[in-house]
């Protein structure tokens, strides 16, 4: 009888050591998690925001937002092909309750350590009495050692539960609580947008921010049902788009352009000031994500300092236009100016190419990250104020002229076509380009740069052409911007730029367009650019903490970036696509057995 | 006149002589095998001749003009195309796609004619195609079809090795370069390489110089055979010459040991 139950003994013990040991992992990241973002101030700041008002502000969104997560992770299951699902155990709610309560004790205790050392508020300014309130929920901080603790473990232990809930209910769930929260966030967007009827922003929203109950009700319950109804055929659509995307039949893709053409034409009319300045900041950052793409995602050379190219195309453009220009004294129009420009970018694209053409990889990018801070410099220096203007800049340039009008600041919604105008065109180019010799050329050296060489090409033009390219992108946009804003400043033009650009292409795709655009109108579009908001307006402080924390995701989960082009997965994966190939060998052979 | 001639030619890395003093010539439409023990300098000598490594001295003359220290680009282009030992393949683009940089050097529409889609732009793409196609239908059934628009990491080992024959074939040389092209083939697939490279010379007119291992490859393509040992070479002649050398047989299997002095 002993000798039997010894075993056992033994294996739960080891059982319950390593569940402990997740539980207090989980729990411990979760509390930190929350205490960092209440120390940073998030939740502070985010509290003048509603949700839904007046139960939910943005501030507790994010930080209870946290333990549910926490608990959900428990319950978390992970369909590995070849891998059996391990099955839900009533346990694992009870860990993550226990979790979900540690991580609200840890709260607490920093609630109660921030309210005793009030001097630490001299080091980190965010530690506010207000952050205190609004962290033990108004409790006080004896008291909330008792409420965090319950609170979070209530939470997490839904958290947890919500992987009972049939497939299709959790979908609906998902797809309510998406709906309400990004109705709620993007109210701005949508009022907006529906300024020709105002009844329904005016039904959807509280007169200070955020969804009322009511509305919050009426969405949830829309947009579950809706999912509820519609998951069945869901996925028979999905599998039909995965065949019609795959095989890109030359008429459905006709149609496709032809329908987004219409909705270029068509959207920017219903959009107001707000969505029209939007989606011509998402432009620039689009052009120059374009341009980067063809340097870094071609032909593989890493350019840290891209925003110099940027420059040079606003600043010709602005010297060549701008009657506040000494230098240059007749002044042209920007049609006139425009060829010019694009001259002078050749020329600044073969400037930096030319003496980077030996170097690689790290050292080409620390160079070219010298570059990009040497052209802002120059740009800033006294030395060359009657040339560029020095801190002052260059001022009075004019915008573009088409048939009579003045395309420029004053006329947001004339400016949103002439930016779609160069992002076409730019898109257009590096399409037609990556499907040419020369574009081979580059896949070919981003692979292997001395087997292309060895194999006939010639690299040292290929990375000229390449930088070329990329120089000449990056000045549309650096022309459009002049007559866009109507003055220049170098400090438009800071390295962040750069490397903003940069997360662009990595995040959305590199080496694909379209991965590329999804990179702009998310990092620039909701979180905004590095002097220019997105619609998450109150993100602005934390816009460059949710950048890194974004590309550090991407790395770990989505190294590719979200839409990335055919060889850049392949490259990263390898080993799956090999897998994969002989799975299906070992099918097809199965197969043939059974038909034997 | 030889088609591929160096004269003295040298290569020292630090204080390593790679290459000393090697003369070597092949005339248009010979095959000439190159074998040596490893690190005998074979593959610098591919290296130098290719233009990846530039030589400290001496001359490589192609076609009589002196090619020593060019791009090796310029010298692909000239009409010299290598293989890589450990196959070095663009592993993430197509099957096709590797055959048709070959054709770079070949052809000239740029940017331009890209983005406007001229008719010579068309005109040129297709036929970078067909070459390509073409050039793969040498090797028969296996790089062809659906294996176009493969990757090429996924193809087998020797597939791999084919493929790269076929992007340095797609270069239009007039000498092919093949350094180590049976390197972990079956004896079976070995036969058939051994056949190959008979054919790329019967049937592609192409002059060939081969390093190679395995002795009975060598025996099978070569006209004459050039032996290197410590980057100096110690014999040259046809195979039977060769394998009956002292100097070589000594370079592979050592001197015998002179058991006098040690006991």
């Amino acid at each position: 009888m002993t000798s039997v139950t010894a075993p056992t003994v033994l294996q739960t013990n080891t059982f319950a050591k390593e569940s402990l040991r997740e539980v207090i992992g989980v729990a411990l990241i979760a509390g930190l998690t929350m205490i960092y973002v209440s120390a940073i101030g998030m939740v502070v700041v985010f509290d003048k925001r509603l949700i839904i008002e007046p139960i939910l502000t943005m501030g507790y969104l994010v930080l209870f937002s946290i333990p549910v997560f926490a608990g959900h992770r428990f319950t978390r299951q992970e369909a590995l092909e070849g891998l059996e699902v391990t099955p839900l155990s009533e346990g694992d709610i009870a860990k993550a309750a226990v979790a979900g309560a540690l991580a609200g004790l840890f709260l607490a205790a920093f609630a109660l350590i921030v309210d005793t050392f009030p001097q630490l508020r001299g080091t980190f300014p965010n530690l506010s009495p207000k952050m205190v309130e609004l962290i033990t929920l108004g409790y006080g901080t004896s008291a909330a050692l008792v409420v965090l603790p319950v609170v979070s473990a209530l939470l997490a232990a839904v958290g947890a539960s919500v992987a009972w809930l049939p497939r299709k209910l959790y979908k609906a769930l998902l797809v309510g609580i998406s709906t309400v929260l990004i109705t709620s966030v993007f109210d701005a967007v949508i009022d907006d947008f529906f300024d020709w009827l105002p009844a329904i922003p005016d039904f959807l929203y509280a007169p200070v921010s955020g969804l009322t109950v009511v509305s919050t009700i009426v969405v949830f319950s829309l947009s579950a049902t809706l999912s509820f109804v519609l998951s069945g055929r869901d996925t028979s659509l999905r599998e039909r788009l995965a065949t019609s995307a795959s095989v890109p039949g030359k008429r459905n893709q006709m149609i496709l352009i032809g329908l987004i053409g219409i909705a270029i034409v068509v959207f920017p009319q219903f959009l107001g000031g707000i969505l029209n300045e939007l989606f011509t900041n998402v432009g620039f950052f689009l052009i120059m994500g374009l341009g980067l793409n063809v340097v870094v995602g071609y032909a593989g050379l890493l350019d840290l300092g891209y925003v110099a190219f940027f420059a040079v195309g606003a600043y010709t453009m602005a010297i060549l236009t701008s009657p506040l220009s000494p230098f240059f004294t007749p002044e042209l129009s920007w049609w006139l100016a425009f060829p010019f420009v694009l001259i002078v970018a050749t020329i600044a694209g073969l400037l930096v190419g030319t003496p980077v053409l030996r170097m690689r990889g790290d050292y080409l990018a620390i160079v070219t990250l010298g570059f990009g801070e040497i052209v802002r410099i120059t740009l800033l220096s006294d030395w060359l104020e009657p040339l560029f203007g020095g801190a002052q800049g260059i001022r009075q340039i004019p915008g573009i002229q088409v048939a009579g009008t003045e395309v420029s600041a004053i006329t947001p919604e004339l400016m949103v076509y002439a930016m779609m105008a160069f992002v076409f065109v730019a898109a257009y180019i590096s399409w037609r380009i990556e499907h040419s010799r020369v574009g081979r050329a580059w896949a070919a050296m981003r692979e292997d740069e001395d087997v292309a060489e060895a194999v006939g090409v010639d690299t040292v033009k290929a990375k000229l052409m390449a930088f070329i390219t990329g120089a000449i992108i990056a000045s549309f946009a650096g022309a459009l911007f002049a007559a866009k804003v109507g003055s220049v400043f170098a400090s438009s033009f800071q390295i962040v730029t750069s490397i903003i650009i940069l997360v662009i292409v990595i995040v959305g795709g590199m080496g694909n367009i379209a991965g590329v655009a999804v990179g702009a109108l998310i990092l620039v579009g909701i979180l905004g650019g590095p002097n220019q908001p997105g619609l998450l307006q109150e993100f602005g402080q934390f816009k460059l903490l949710l950048y890194g924390a974004l590309l550090v995701y991407m790395m770990l989960k989505r190294p590719e970036g979200i839409l990335p082009s055919k060889q850049r997965q392949q490259e990263l994966h390898q080993e799956e696509v090999l897998q994969d190939a002989w799975l299906d060998k070992v099918d097809t052979a199965a197969e043939q057995e059974n038909a034997n | 006149m030889a088609l591929l001639e160096t004269r003295g030619l040298e290569k020292a890395f630090g204080g390593v002589r790679a290459i000393q003093d090697v003369d070597f010539a092949i005339d248009e439409g010979e095959i000439v095998s190159i074998i040596g023990p490893n690190g005998a300098g074979k593959t610098s000598f591919f290296n130098l001749v290719s233009g990846m490594f530039e030589p400290d001295g001496g001359q490589i003359l192609f076609n009589g003009i002196d090619i020593g220290g060019h791009t090796p680009s310029g010298i692909t282009k000239a009409g010299i195309a290598r293989t890589f030992q450990n196959v070095r393949l663009f592993a993430n683009m197509t099957v096709l796609e590797n055959v048709m940089v070959g054709q770079h050097c070949r052809t000239q529409r740029g940017i331009f004619s890209a983005i406007f889609q001229t008719p010579a732009f068309k005109r040129e793409e297709k036929e970078i195609e067909e070459k390509a196609k073409d050039v793969l239908s040498f090797f028969g059934s296996r790089l062809v079809g659906y294996r176009f628009d493969e990757p090429a990491f996924t193809l087998s080992y020797a597939n791999r090795r084919r493929l790269e024959i076929a992007r340095a074939m797609a270069t239009e040389p007039r000498v092919l370069l093949l350094d180590e092209p049976t390197a972990g083939m079956n004896p079976r697939e070995t036969i058939e390489l051994t056949d190959l490279i008979g054919r790329l010379r019967d049937e592609k007119g192409f002059t060939i110089v081969v390093i190679e291992h395995d002795m009975k490859v060598v025996q099978g393509v070569s006209d004459r055979v050039i032996v290197l040992d410590h980057g100096v070479k110690i014999a040259e002649g046809t195979y039977e010459d060769v394998s009956g050398n002292e100097d070589v047989i000594e370079a592979y299997l050592g001197r015998p040991a002179d058991l006098k002095g040690t006991t």
